[in-house]
């Protein structure tokens, strides 16, 4: 069981710069995030994108913006709980009882949810049969590849985690790999390399088709594949990989007994905080009258909820305000100051 | 201005009118018009803003930029006729467009 003053769901923009204003003022907290990297959206979803509207910063990048909030946290000890998705939360007396898919527990009086639209799951196969199929002979990422040696996989989707995999597994498996067009979002180089092994035949290359159906008894015998002019193909094979890429979903925030409308959590505009005690919202994910989807505004909203977590982590102190620049209290726990 | 008629997977049919210059994304969501998640906020980086355009109206609509058809890779779907909405400005010349919208958007 982990404590802490505060959990912090979600390690993207608004999280870690929530982090940085609860360390500052003295307060423990530790971060959950479904990926596996820190900085959620900017890092997922537009890693080389500008970004022209971060108060005082003209032009960076979502991977840039990520990489200066890490240091911006340097002088504190935050722990980070990463591929960890938040699926329970629940009262404990005075405290939050958190756990997290994986198993992990945390007791906390504040739980602060800065989710964004939720979190980043895998996309997955249109054909619906083929949830049956799902962690046994239908995957959407490769945790084992022994597995597949020396058996038949088919690999879908045309960006680099496609590629990769399908110029990887061809060393030791049959590998068919379907595309819904003729052209390939991944690397050149490893584009390249499938074209490569295409030619040599260790690799079957089905562009323009999609899959149809999966058969089989318990076990994975065969896809169908259509293509867009209705041409048909059936494909025996022992595996399917999908790798469509990423996408937000609320999940297990939904039952967590907060008000939600339209995938927003409602919050006051004094605490940030939703209609449970001790649970605030932050960032995206959070709705109040006025509320504007910029990452300046989760930085203020993450400072404040800060300060409300500090009234019930230390219930019998009185928080002051205090100014980084004259603060000799912040100033040490900034590390610029014995 | 333009009528835009949205069409969800289960054939009901929403038209409403929507400024020039806004997207046929913005003109569901700011509607109300039920399918239309719009993860990312138009930033085609998220392909849940995912439609179907009438072919009548598929060439008439300027042409997909760098980028959207890497995004429909991920779409819930794709067809020969997809198009991220968000990247659809309205025009005068789209008066009448007609869309339809997958049964899922992931």
């Amino acid at each position: 069981m982990n404590k802490t003053d505060a959990l912090i769901i979600g390690a993207g923009p608004t999280g870690l710069f929530t982090a940085h204003q609860l360390k500052l003022i003295g307060l423990d907290c530790e971060i959950v995030d479904n990926l596996d990297k820190i900085g959620g959206q900017c890092i997922e979803l537009y890693p080389d994108k500008p970004i022209y509207d971060i108060p005082a910063v003209p032009e960076c990048t979502g991977e840039e913006l990520t990489n200066n909030l890490i240091n911006q946290l340097k002088p504190f000890e935050v722990k980070f709980h990463l591929s960890e998705r938040v699926d329970e939360v629940k009262k404990d007396g005075d405290n939050w009882f958190v756990k997290t898919n994986s198993g992990k527990t945390f007791l906390t009086p504040n739980v602060i949810i800065a989710g964004g639209v939720g979190s980043f799951e895998p996309r997955k196969f249109p054909v619906k049969e083929c949830e049956k199929f799902e962690n046994k002979s239908v995957f959407y990422s490769v945790k084992d590849k022994k597995i597949f040696e020396g058996k038949t996989v088919a690999i879908f989707g045309g960006g680099d985690s496609a590629l990769d995999w399908a110029v990887e597994l061809s060393k030791n498996s049959k590998v068919n790999l379907i595309h819904r067009r003729d052209e390939f979002r991944g690397a050149q180089a490893t584009v390249d390399k499938v074209h490569e092994l295409v030619k040599e035949g260790k690799i079957s290359l089905y562009t323009k088709y999609q899959m149809t159906s999966i058969n089989g008894n318990g076990q994975l015998e065969s896809i169908d594949i259509k293509n867009e002019d209705d041409e048909k193909n059936n494909i025996k094979t022992d595996y399917a990989l999908g790798f469509f890429g990423l996408i937000m979903q609320l999940g297990p925030i939904a039952n967590w007994g907060l008000n939600i409308d339209k995938k927003t959590i409602e919050v006051d505009t004094e605490k940030f905080e939703t209609n449970q005690k001790g649970i605030y919202a932050v960032g995206d994910i959070c709705n109040y009258p006025g509320k504007l989807k910029l990452i300046l505004s989760g930085f203020h909203e993450g400072a404040l909820a800060a300060r409300a977590c500090f009234k019930l982590a230390r219930p019998n102190e009185k928080y002051r305000f205090e100014f980084t620049t004259t603060s000799t209290n912040l100033l040490k726990r900034l590390g610029k100051k014995e | 201005m333009a009528k835009i008629t949205y069409i969800t997977h289960n054939d009901e049919k929403h038209t409403v009118e929507i400024q020039n210059g806004l997207t046929v994304m913005e003109g569901a969501v700011q509607n109300d018009i039920p399918g239309i998640d719009a993860d990312c906020g138009g930033g085609m980086a998220c392909a849940t803003c995912h439609v179907y355009v009438k072919d009548e109206w598929f060439d008439k609509i300027p042409p997909k930029e760098d980028g959207e058809e890497d995004m429909l890779d991920m779409a819930f779907e794709p067809k020969k006729n997809s198009r991220l909405s968000c990247q659809i400005i309205i025009s005068d010349e789209l008066d009448g467009l007609i869309v339809n919208i997958p049964s899922k958007q992931s």
